[in-house]
């Protein structure tokens, strides 16, 4: 029990330096997906068929099939296509020999489709009212848009979005089974030289908690500013 | 003195019931119209008609002498030529509306300034110096940094209304302002109405406070069943009403 | 598009096709998530009573458990609960004696209590919900008949529950038919995800085959989704 406990301590520093590039993961899927997510929702609320049907068709696609394998579709799949292609001769190609970016690629897409999902309900949660106002005075369809329904669907839908955040993190993971060396593939690697099953496991394990509670701390906090407006009233 | 709002002959239809039955009007500068009638009459589709929240089906709208551009479609309804007319004209007919409607994700002075920053191109720090003066012509200068969940609604229609005021528009337009008060808040919003008009500025409001309608405004509209029934000072409509109509409407609106 | 006739027919039921192995894989994914999911239905009810119970040291390891599982990356639980879990079969069989020493604990199982494991944190919020959402005058007047404390569970609570707990349930079921495919990982089931794998290696047509994986799994989805529907019609009779 000795050996095993200093063995898991000894693997520690090697785990913490895999933070950073789960975070990175997290944190650019997150930015991207949500971006998509926009036009996504935008799409899926339109009356227009040409509009609605593929955005539909495309959160279908995104939530209804598992994420492991939609990472190896692009992976393996943009593998089997890329080489050859123009994109080799690019300098698109040096990022492209790591499944780093594949898996961004795979966990925006991902996320757009959630997020879109989620977004698409806030949007049409922003009572019409303020909408209406908003025409009133003179603004313009994407300015109505810009100012009021966006910020106003993000408001309502933030604490599903960080929900959402969350699941991202831990979803990260499955980037360790396209050689991408995040905590999970680390894990994986000590796993593998050193014969052990549990500690890599139960190191990445804590840290992974540890992510987990310290981003939705943040996360609450940046909630928390974004509603003030439910909030006590400050004095005057 | 100027036309600045003319309606001429406004049809709207919401599928098979017509709401408006050509309907015209005209409101000059410092005119205080108070359209009148019962639920159902036409009154508030007429008013959102004039500033195209909802499209008519045919119809003019002139406002300071400026044609609304419309473009008849063949299902009988129609659209705007000219998005960007109609936002200009949007900025220049401000709505104060039954529910208030104000941004909620926005304090009180940020719903101020918001369009005429980003509607009329207000420099950020004049658009300030205007909103605070305005919120304190409404007696609410101390709640600028509230959030409109923390006002009550008197309040809120106070600063719907500094609102509707910063954008400096032709024509000022009041949606049932007071309906959705309680009866103790509606004398604070009334006063500001009352206030507004002796500053001689142009308001259309419709209204149930026949008492605001007497003292306030020198024309009253009645409308019934889409169509104006009757037109006057107030004098004329609600001391000599000449139809039955009108007549049993008063009787039923007296307390 | 001339490569399409012999791309689909990679995916034939003949000697050479690959379609025979995709429906094993099939019926694979499917018996792993309805036992998992059925597992997951175990640990929800436990782990729903639990924080329901007076008991705090009962609400303090249901606690755990929900909060745990769901900071962990499921692949992480998986492969986790899967060797200890092994493991802790074997050291509960040793108290029964030597006899089961030698006790192979079947990977299936292994797999299917984690992944239910895992699925039961979530289902322990859906039904600890479910169970608040029920008027306490319902109970109240269950009580009041002179119920005994398991009957009003069994006639009043459940029952009810059901209702409320129907969408979260249903979204759980779709999550447990998507995780199923991290037991391909696993190297020991011939899933859905596993089948793909060989496929796509096998014959290096990586975008087909992973395409033909993804299908499969919209296909239980779709399917899911339909019946979900109809079983939320039948449950929500006499209330909309």
């Amino acid at each position: 029990m000795d050996e095993s406990l200093t063995f898991l301590l000894s693997i520690f520093p090697r785990l913490l330096a895999a933070v950073p590039l789960t975070l990175a993961l997290t944190a650019i899927s997150c930015v991207i997906g949500n971006a998509l997510a926009v036009p996504v929702a935008l799409a899926r609320l339109s009356p227009n068929p040409l509009l609605w049907m593929p955005s539909a068709l495309y959160i279908l696609l995104m939530r209804g099939t598992p994420l492991l394998v939609q990472t190896y579709l692009i992976y393996y799949g943009l593998g089997e296509v890329l080489p050859g292609s123009f994109i080799q001769q690019t300098f698109l190609w040096e990022y492209l020999k790591d499944g780093f970016w594949y898996a961004v690629f795979a966990f925006s897409l991902n996320t757009a489709g959630y997020t879109g999902e989620i977004l698409r309900g806030a949007m049409s949660a922003v009572p019409r009212g303020e909408i209406e106002a908003a025409k009133a005075y003179g603004m313009s369809p994407w300015l109505v848009l810009w100012r009021v329904t966006l910020p106003r669907a993000v408001q309502i839908c933030l604490p599903a979005m960080s929900g959402e955040t969350i699941l991202l993190l831990k979803a990260t993971s499955l980037a360790s089974l396209i050689t991408v060396w995040d905590i999970m593939g680390t894990a994986r690697q000590i796993q593998k030289e050193s014969y052990r099953i549990y500690e890599p496991l139960i190191a990445a394990g804590i840290i992974y908690i540890i992510t987990v509670f310290i981003l939705t701390r943040l996360l609450n906090l940046l909630e928390r500013r974004i509603n003030q407006h439910r909030a006590a009233p400050q004095s005057a | 003195m100027d036309t600045t709002l003319k309606v001429e002959d406004l049809h709207k239809r919401f599928g098979e019931a017509e709401v408006l039955k050509g309907v015209s009007l005209s409101a000059n500068t410092g005119d205080v119209i108070a359209m009148i009638g019962s639920s159902g009459s036409g009154k508030s589709t007429l008013l959102r008609c004039i500033n195209l929240l909802e499209i008519p089906n045919s119809g003019r709208v002139y406002v300071n002498g400026e044609l609304i551009r419309m473009k008849a479609l063949p299902d009988g309804t129609s659209k705007p030529e000219d998005q960007k007319q109609v936002e200009r004209i949007r900025s220049k007919l401000a709505m104060v509306f039954q529910s208030f409607n104000l941004w909620s994700h926005r304090t009180i002075l940020e719903n101020v300034i918001e369009a005429p920053v980003h509607v009329l191109g207000v420099p950020k720090k004049e658009a300030i110096e205007r909103a605070e003066a305005l919120l304190a012509k409404v007696g609410i200068a101390d709640k600028r940094n509230f959030y409109p969940n923390h006002l009550s609604g008197g309040q809120q229609q106070r600063a719907a209304i500094a609102r509707a005021l910063a954008m400096e528009p032709s024509v000022l337009l009041f949606d049932e302002p007071t309906s959705a008060l309680d009866p103790e808040l509606v004398g604070e919003v009334l006063q500001v109405m009352r206030k507004l008009a002796e500053e001689g500025r142009t308001m259309l409001v419709v209204t149930h406070e026949m008492g605001f309608a007497r003292d306030v405004a020198n024309q009253i509209v009645f409308l019934h069943k889409g169509q104006i029934e009757e037109q006057g000072t107030p004098g004329e409509v609600i001391g000599h009403p000449k139809s039955e109509r009108l007549k049993q409407f008063l009787s039923s609106t007296r307390h | 598009m001339d490569t399409s006739p012999s791309l689909l027919s990679l995916m034939s039921f003949g000697h050479d096709g690959w379609g025979a192995r995709f429906v094993d894989g099939l019926v694979v994914t499917m018996e792993v998530s309805l036992a998992a999911y059925a597992v997951s239905l175990i640990f929800g009810l436990l782990g729903a009573s639990a924080k329901l119970s007076p008991y705090r040291w009962l609400r303090s390891i249901a606690d755990v458990y929900t909060t745990l599982v769901r900071a962990l990356p499921e692949l992480l639980l998986l492969l986790l609960v899967y060797y200890s879990g092994a493991d802790a079969i074997k050291f509960l069989l040793s108290f029964l004696g030597d006899d089961y020493e030698d006790v192979e604990v079947d990977p299936f199982a292994a797999a299917v209590i984690a992944l239910g494991f895992i699925g039961g944190a979530y289902m322990t919020e859906v039904m600890r919900g479910a169970i608040q959402s029920i008027p306490v005058g319902q109970i109240e007047a269950a009580k009041a008949c002179g119920m005994s404390p398991l009957l009003r569970v069994r006639r009043i609570i459940l029952p009810q529950m059901l209702r409320f707990a129907l969408p979260g349930m249903s979204n759980l079921w779709l999550n447990a038919t998507k995780d199923s495919s991290l037991i391909s990982v696993l190297g020991s089931f011939q899933d859905i995800l596993f089948m793909g794998y060989r496929a796509a290696s096998t014959t290096k047509h990586y975008s087909f085959f992973y395409t033909m994986t993804a299908l499969c799994f919209l296909i239980v989805t779709l399917v899911s989704m339909a019946g979900i529907r109809l079983i939320e019609a039948r449950v929500n009779r006499g209330y909309k």
